[in-house]
């Protein structure tokens, strides 16, 4: 369980996240979502250790882990899959999924994570994980990092994004045995309505607060009208 | 041969065996030598040093030219000349080990030169590395580099910590077609200094030269990366100096392209910087510390 009480993070004087209140609990597949802007990707920096609250406290499964640094919490079953994927100079894939396993990983392992993302691994498994690889590569090869390291809590930070319709069906089913396997806590932060379909909770964030906490229908007068596109200027409200 | 030796002779040679040419200089002297048919090695008479003739169409000859140096104090000058003939096709390996125990002062200045023919290839690698409990261990590397009409040559050089001061100049000069690639690695930690010159001269047309330098400087270490590229033809040049820093380490790159043709198409590019702060916390929500994150970017950074 994890549990975010009184959050608040504040950055040049403009309140980021404002007292965010919020307990997700294991195996439950969660969906947050919300404008550009609203504070998603911070929310989820706050949880991985990225960003030190200014305020408030995180328990996970009891234990306030506030102050832990981003390796202690990654060893305690949290993992992160960046909205931006970083690139590195001489590492290859196979390297990172090695580091994401923590224990000997064979190639053929390794292979298989990476089919699972929908990878022919052959053609990536020895290469850099630099800028020469495409958008839409990058954004799978780091939901691939956060397979192979089968954490508790997993969040992904659109983890869609630039990924191409077809794949993205694949996705979903991805993450639907993802979540249905590990018993833990799934957060994937979304735009798009077929990943709500999954969820058993969307969380609707608007200006650093939780405007709405729900399923999907409870939500839907909103939906309608702020998310799917994202963007602030283009909702009716 | 003792242990010392070996040891240096594995970290700047690991692939030697005894089926290949080769010639082992220990502090001062050639103390083995191995030639075969296509590849002579002739000790020079005015000073010391070598010059290594390699046949016309010679296919995949391999070579190795390793220097290791154990007297604290010994300080040599080495001329090597690597004369390839047209269309041969050789792979070079040389470096300089040194181990020193004492504080005195102990230095290796390799001047080296290639003499490219028509449609030669060589592939050079060069590795430096010092050890032992002593100070003041200099390696000084000069290459010349002379290539005729579309010769390639690819140099690959590495000076991974140990060596107190390095001052390495590489020139060369290129005749239409000719490609050279160089990619350099040093990591230099303590106080060590390490200085590097490049000189090209682009003569020919569609002569291209690519240079990748990929270097770390921690501790209080200095680092000095120095390119000055000619274009005097339609030509081609590409020079990347990727640089980080840790503690109080400090890089210069001193870039310097010069055009003198319409056609001449040069690029330079140098970054310096420390680690990205986004790549040690993506390496830390997999569970590295920071210390074990900076490790493994930096091994990356200079495989
Ligand atoms: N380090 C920072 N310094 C200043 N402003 C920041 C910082 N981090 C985030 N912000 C601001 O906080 C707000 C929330 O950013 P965040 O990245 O969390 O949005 P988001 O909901 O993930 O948006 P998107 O849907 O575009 O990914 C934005 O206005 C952003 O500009
Ligand atoms: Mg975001």
């Amino acid at each position: 369980m994890l549990e975010l009480k009184e959050l608040c993070f504040k950055k040049d004087n403009k309140m980021i996240l404002n007292h965010i209140n919020l307990t997700l609990e294991d195996n439950k597949f969660y969906c947050i979502t919300g404008p550009n802007g609203s504070g998603k990707s911070t929310l989820a920096k706050i949880i991985m250790g990225l960003n030190k609250p200014t305020s408030g406290h995180i328990l996970y499964n009891g234990k306030d882990i506030t102050n832990l640094s981003i390796d202690k919490r990654a060893n305690l079953g949290i993992g992160f899959a960046f909205q931006t994927p970083v690139t590195f100079k001489g590492l290859t894939i196979y390297d990172i999924l090695k580091i994401a396993t923590k224990k000997e990983l064979t190639k053929k392992e390794a292979c298989a994570i990476l089919s699972k993302v929908g990878l022919c691994a052959k053609e990536y498994i020895d290469r850099e994980l630099n800028k020469s690889l495409s958008g839409g590569e990058l954004k799978r090869i780091e939901i691939a990092t956060i397979i192979a390291k089968n954490p508790h809590i997993s969040i992904f930070d659109e983890p869609e994004a630039g990924i191409d319709l077809w794949s993205f069906k694949y996705l979903t089913d991805i993450f639907k045995e993802f979540n249905v396997e590990k018993k833990g806590i799934t957060i994937v932060i979304s735009h798009q309505e077929r990943i709500f379909l999954l969820a058993d909770e969307i969380i609707l964030l608007e200006n650093g607060t939780i405007k709405e906490k729900g399923t999907k229908e409870s939500l839907k007068k909103y939906l309608n009208t702020t998310c799917p596109k994202g963007g602030k200027n283009e909702s009716n409200r | 041969m003792n242990q010392t030796d070996k040891n240096l002779l594995n970290e700047i040679s690991p692939t030697l065996n005894e089926a290949e040419v080769y010639n082992i200089r220990k502090n001062g002297e050639s103390i083995a030598r191995q030639v075969n048919s296509y590849v002579s090695i002739i000790p020079k008479e005015d000073k010391s040093g070598l010059d290594i003739y390699v046949k016309e169409n010679t296919l995949f000859g391999i070579i190795h030219i390793p220097v290791i140096i154990t007297k604290s104090g010994l300080k040599e000058t080495v001329y090597n000349d690597f004369h390839i003939g047209k269309n041969a096709n050789v792979i070079i390996l040389a470096g300089c080990g040194i181990h020193s125990d004492e504080d005195k002062m102990t230095a290796h200045d390799g001047i080296h030169r290639f003499f490219l023919e028509e449609n030669a290839k060589v592939k050079y690698v060069e590795k430096h590395f010092g050890n032992g409990k002593g100070k003041k261990r200099n390696l000084n590397p000069t290459t010349e580099i002379i290539m005729k009409k579309s010769s390639t040559m690819n140099m690959d050089s590495t000076q991974i910590k140990g060596v107190d001061n390095t001052i390495r100049i590489t020139n060369a000069t290129l005749e239409e077609n000719a490609t050279l690639e160089i990619s350099e690695k040093i990591l230099t930690s303590g106080n060590e200094q390490a200085k590097t010159e490049f000189n090209v001269t682009l003569n020919g047309e569609n002569a291209s030269v690519h240079v990748t330098s990929r270097s770390v400087a921690e501790n209080n270490s200095f680092q000095e990366f120095k390119s000055s590229i000619i274009g005097n033809t339609k030509c081609y040049a590409h020079v990347e100096c990727d640089a980080i820093i840790k503690d109080n380490g400090m890089v210069k790159a001193i870039p310097e392209i010069y055009a003198k043709n319409i056609d001449a198409n040069l690029i330079h590019e140098a970054a310096i910087g420390k680690i990205a702060g986004d790549e040690l916390n993506k390496l830390m929500s997999l569970g590295l510390n920071e210390s074990e994150a900076e490790e493994v970017i930096i091994k990356g950074f200079l495989k």
